[in-house]
């Protein structure tokens, strides 16, 4: 009786069969739902920081190096994928992939940086408002390389100090 | 190096210890998820033991706390000699969404040399294998730093100064280009 329920239970085991994934000698793919590492595309990007804005882990830094270069920098250490930056982005060019296999024996693997140029405004070097919704959307931060009317455009004498502006804030730079 | 070193040292098995040092039991809940029979890392030798004397890794969630750094650092200087610790999730890397809060000092590294990183929040099993399995040198690492740099301004610049003339007629005397 006993070696009877012995064999049932081999027989049980063998019919489970095998549920072990061989994961690193075959690929592994992520469901589509799943949110991996975002990616930056810089031919998209208008330097907005709208992303750097929503990061909650503020982990997307943006420097302005002088007038016409604005440096966007992601950490990736301390993303949570949350996606924030990749629906909060005006033009798409955060994506998140699917990518998860991202351990690393060097955490600078897992950043990004974009040097973008900039355009500036002629009177003040500053962003400014456009006056309509239309020249809004042409205004907010845009690119210089899809300026139609060229002859304006100038190089700034001026340059920004490497200072921050709020000192009470300390946030790791790499 | 390191892969070599991991390599011979650590050929055959891997122990872990498990410290969360003050997360929020994701990343452990998706450690336990490796352990069990559907990721199985016992194929590669991987064991959790209960204390850190017995134990060649250490497995790291959660950010260094201002309440547990020093509990965290007195486990690692209890482990045996040749030992890894793996920072497993965001705030074990990078601090998490809470680095800069009163009670967080920041990532593991600021206490502890960590030896690999596995972000995400939490990092799905398969990325902690795969993490495993570069420690081991199973596998190659993936990911490498992006840079993204615009070597030439697309368009001509020139400065008011050198602007000849008025209204629809502008004439450039130095065309400077960058």
């Amino acid at each position: 009786m006993s070696l009877l329920s012995k064999f049932e239970e081999a027989l049980i085991c063998l019919k489970a069969g095998r549920v072990t994934l061989p994961y690193p000698a075959q690929p592994q793919p992520a469901p589509e739902t799943f949110r991996g590492r975002p990616i930056f595309d810089a031919s998209k990007c208008i330097g907005c920081a709208g992303c750097a804005n929503n990061c909650p882990a503020r982990e997307i830094l943006v420097f302005d190096v002088c007038q016409e270069i604005r440096i966007l920098k992601y950490l990736g250490r301390r993303c949570t994928y949350c996606g924030r930056c990749a629906e909060v982005c005006p033009e798409k060019a955060i994506t998140m992939s699917q990518d998860f296999e991202t351990a690393t024996n060097n955490i600078p693997d897992l950043g990004q940086r974009l040097e973008l140029f900039m355009s500036t405004c002629q009177r003040c070097g500053r962003c400014f408002k456009g006056p309509s919704v239309l020249e809004d959307l042409k205004m907010r931060g845009y690119r210089s390389d899809d300026l139609q009317n060229e002859r304006w455009i100038f190089r700034s004498q001026a340059s920004m100090q490497g200072e921050p502006a709020a000192d009470d804030i300390e946030i790791e730079l790499d | 190096m390191l892969k070599n070193l991991c390599q011979e040292m650590f050929g055959r098995s891997l122990w872990a210890y498990h410290a969360n040092s003050g997360g929020c039991n994701g990343c452990d809940i998706e450690v336990l998820n490796v352990l069990t029979p559907y990721y199985d890392a016992e194929r590669f030798g991987i064991k959790l033991v209960g204390s850190p004397r017995h134990a060649d890794v250490m497995l790291c969630q959660g950010p260094a706390m201002r309440s547990t750094a020093q509990a965290l650092k007195r486990a690692y200087e209890a482990m045996p000699a040749p030992k890894l610790v793996f920072a497993i999730g965001s705030c074990a890397c990078g601090g998490g969404v809470w680095f800069d809060s009163y009670s967080v000092i920041g990532p593991i590294e600021k206490i502890l040399p960590v030896n690999y990183y596995i972000p995400g929040c939490p990092p799905r099993p398969e990325a902690i294998i795969y993490g495993v399995a570069v420690a081991l040198g199973v596998v190659d690492k993936k990911v490498a730093p992006v840079e993204f740099k615009e070597l030439e301004l697309p368009i001509p610049r020139y400065h008011p100064d050198e602007l000849r003339g008025t209204g629809e007629l502008v004439i450039y005397e130095k065309a400077e280009k960058i």
